[in-house]
């Protein structure tokens, strides 16, 4: 099955079998051709005795951890094809994935992420305000997970600003400006979780006591990268959006879960704030202690599928998140396919030992 | 707890300055006092195994033992039965030399215990006193229980026994260079424990010309077992449990905890099937496996076959056992070592193929079921490595030859007395 028979089918329209019938098809293929064209994965599926005869379902094909990219350079496509290269944005001082992309893979990246959103946004381009600064996406060459969203997710704004100056300040002026010229029109906002409430929300706060606010009930908010910081902040998804409706308004808010190293493929949370799966990918949990596949409501490690990567052996990966699947092809948004909530990160485990950690807190 | 602070007496017969006295107001003291932290340079070193120190530590160990809590935790238990009498007296004929020589305690020992295991700063304080020491240590900056319940019995015997109070000092510090240079510039010894990057930065502090230093840095340790003995042998169970305390109590990682395991003889393969089977019952029911490990394991384990051509990873039940069979051995695989539940697996034929293994300062401790000789056209060989041969269950036995240190040696001077 080729990727452009997949791009041809509604998002979340396969039944369970039709999909597995689908993945399966297409994911023992990309198997077949990064052991074919990336060494590097051709060993690993050497040492643990891969034999693509028995593999009858995608689920049983090899899930490569994540922090394998970071570790190695893998890629199934000569250098010279290679595009662009996407970065994590790993916790400073860790290392950071590097995902190789080809015109091809890349292309077809944006072309699944434009049919995912648009089931969401409408096909149309809308006016958009990207909640961050213009300066994280400067570097082409290099695109952090932050750039990489945000220009993932422009290719759906007829007309775009950014929300803050590089200095990481509102910019109310040309907010307003924006607002009044499409008033009354949809408008997409897009940010990462904890851009949106540190540099949009708070400041729409403050100055909503002096007496200042916008208007934003026509607008779509889609938002990503996680809780993690906003833990510390002691904020919840439900008072997130309540807030957020509270000082501007907003009604349509959309958190979605992705990963640079499947990018294209992500995970959008509906309108019953469950994430979905679309046929593009795939979400299976695993059980920690044997990587069983884990029952429906049952927590466990994330494992990722994916039909498009070609240049980098992506397609199917552990994740280090944890996360529950809540039931499939019967979420009251009427999306088929898979639905399920991430948890959060797995722990990092204090490892006992006679080297310790004491001089990394020098550091 | 007692923090330090308030007016020191003596200051003239110090060595340690006012501004420096403000920092040890950073010092949480656990067992003594900044007053006799500054002090202790100017205490009398004591001959090794001293009348006094035998009978405090004894006290300590009946102490230890009678304290209820004790039993929970199998590192205290061991660590108080060797510091009763009987086995004091032990390392005492065994190091202490008939000569008419005479040995005396280096002076001021500063000592820098691991942050992540319970127990092994009291080996190294006990070692220090025993010696003859006066002793700074630096105890974990986790609150373990285990900590907390040896010092108690601490404190308590130093109340009998005044004349040893002078030589014992467990401090907690956080990040602090200026108290890492104090506390090396008032040391004859410092003592420094928590591998390569711990003495890094330790040895950003000087210490005095005459000074020396004892440092135990990252190493790696194997497992060589011969398979046609171990099938022979009746107590399968007793030596998983062994290979479990050897390896999974400590995460395996400690250095002495095997990261490969070396198979010899005729029947490797159904040796290696019970032995991993033995095991896994131990661990099934001992350890507390986290997830996160899983996903380490797995990573390594893919990150040895990229890096290694031949490799196989063994399909086990689950992940709580990782086995990766290697073809080929080398030192440098242990850049990929992992732990909790890791193992890299060879098959040997010729015990000089584990030679470029061994030829390394990293290689510590061999753990062996079989016959010790084996190994002695290797040691013989002329290798870098390897400092200790013990059956598997001892590797964490703690001695006074330690690391290759014979600490008796390190930790004393040597008056030489000749005769007329």
């Amino acid at each position: 099955m080729t990727f452009e028979e997949i791009l041809a089918i509604s998002p979340y329209s396969l039944e369970k079998n039709e999909k597995y019938r689908l993945l399966t098809s297409r994911l023992t293929e990309l198997t077949r051709l990064h052991r074919q064209n990336c060494p590097e994965y051709a060993r690993i599926l050497t040492s643990i005795g891969y034999n693509s005869d028995e593999i009858l379902d995608y689920k049983q094909i090899p899930f490569l951890p994540v922090r394998l990219f970071k570790e190695l350079s893998l890629r199934s496509v000569p250098k010279e094809d290679v595009v662009k290269t996407m970065t994590s944005s790993g916790t400073t001082g860790q290392a950071v994935s590097h995902i190789y992309l080809d015109k091809y893979t890349s292309s077809n990246q944006q072309k699944t992420m434009v049919k995912i959103v648009s089931e969401f946004i409408g096909s149309s381009r809308v006016p958009m305000i990207i909640l961050d600064c213009p300066s994280v996406v400067k570097n082409r060459i290099m695109f952090s997970a932050r750039g990489a969203g945000i220009l993932g997710f422009s290719i759906f704004g007829s007309n775009k600003i950014y929300a803050l100056d590089d200095s990481m300040k509102l910019n109310v002026e040309k907010i307003s400006e924006f607002l009044e010229k499409y008033r009354g029109q949809k408008i997409l906002l897009f940010g990462f979780t904890f851009m949106v409430w540190q540099h949009f929300y708070k400041e729409l706060l403050r100055l909503k006591q002096d007496g200042i606010t916008f208007d934003l009930s026509e607008g779509i908010l889609i938002h990503g990268g996680g809780w993690k910081k906003l833990v510390n902040e002691a904020v919840s998804q439900g008072e997130f959006y309540s807030k957020l409706n509270e000082v501007c308004g907003i009604r349509k808010i959309h958190d979605y879960y992705g990963m640079v190293e499947q990018t294209g493929c992500i995970y959008m949370q509906c309108e019953c704030g469950h994430l979905h799966a679309s046929i593009f990918s795939d979400v299976i949990t695993r059980r920690p202690i044997d990587f069983s596949e884990c029952e429906v409501g049952e927590k466990g490690i994330i494992q990722v599928v994916s039909t498009i990567p070609e240049s980098y052996p992506g397609h199917s990966l552990l994740t280090e998140d944890e996360g529950i699947i809540l039931g499939e092809d019967d979420c009251a948004c009427g999306r088929k396919g898979k639905y399920f909530k991430v948890v959060g990160r797995i722990e990092n485990a204090e490892i006992r030992g006679c080297s310790d950690t004491y001089a990394a807190k020098f550091n | 707890m007692q923090k330090s602070g308030g007016a020191v007496t003596h200051m003239q017969q110090s060595l340690i300055n006012l501004e420096e006295m403000e920092a040890l107001d950073d010092i949480i003291f656990l067992v003594g006092s900044a007053e006799i932290i500054n002090k202790m340079p100017f205490i009398q070193s004591r001959i090794p195994f001293d009348d006094d120190v035998m009978s405090f530590l004894n006290e300590v160990s009946k102490e230890i033992m009678s304290i209820k809590e004790t039993r929970q935790y199998a590192d205290v238990v061991t660590l108080a039965f060797w510091l009763r009498k009987a086995s004091l007296m032990k390392l005492k004929e065994r190091f202490h030399k008939q000569s008419s020589n005479l040995h005396l305690g280096k002076g001021l020992a500063f000592h820098i215990a691991p942050s992540n295991v319970p127990v092994n700063y009291a080996y190294s304080l006990v070692t220090g006193l025993l010696m003859g020491n006066v002793n700074i240590v630096r105890v974990p900056s986790k609150d373990f229980p285990q900590v907390r319940l040896i010092n108690r019995a601490i404190n308590k015997c130093l109340d009998k026994h005044e004349r040893v109070r002078q030589y014992v000092c467990l401090i907690r510090y956080e990040r602090s260079s200026k108290l890492n240079d104090l506390l090396s510039s008032i040391a004859d010894i410092r003592i420094v424990w928590g591998g390569d990057a711990t003495i890094a930065e330790l040895r950003k502090s000087p210490l005095k010309p005459r000074a020396s230093e004892i440092t135990f840095a990252d190493r790696y340790s194997l497992a060589v077992i011969d398979s046609d003995k171990y099938l022979e042998l009746e107590n399968k169970d007793r030596i998983a449990e062994d290979f479990y305390n050897d390896t999974y109590l400590t995460d395996q990682n400690a250095c002495t905890s095997p990261r490969m395991v070396i198979w010899m003889g005729e029947q490797k393969k159904k040796a290696k099937d019970i032995f991993w089977a033995e095991l896994h019952k131990v661990i099934s029911k001992k350890y507390e496996y986290r997830t996160i490990q899983g996903v380490n394991k797995l990573t390594s384990s893919y990150l040895l076959a990229v890096m290694n051509e031949g490799v196989k990873i063994e399909n086990t039940i689950d992940n709580l056992i990782v086995r990766v069979n290697i073809p080929n051995v080398s030192a440098n695989l242990m850049d990929l070592k992992d732990n909790s539940g890791f193992f890299m697996e060879y098959d040997c034929d010729n015990i000089m193929e584990l030679r470029n293994l061994c030829d390394d300062a990293r290689c510590q401790t061999i753990g062996y079921i079989g016959n010790s000789n084996v190994f002695m056209p290797l040691l013989e060989s002329g290798i870098k490595g390897v400092d200790r041969i013990v059956p598997i269950g001892n590797t964490m036995d703690f001695d006074l030859i330690w690391d290759g240190y014979n600490l008796y040696d390190r930790m004393t001077r040597e008056i030489v007395i000749d005769a007329m």
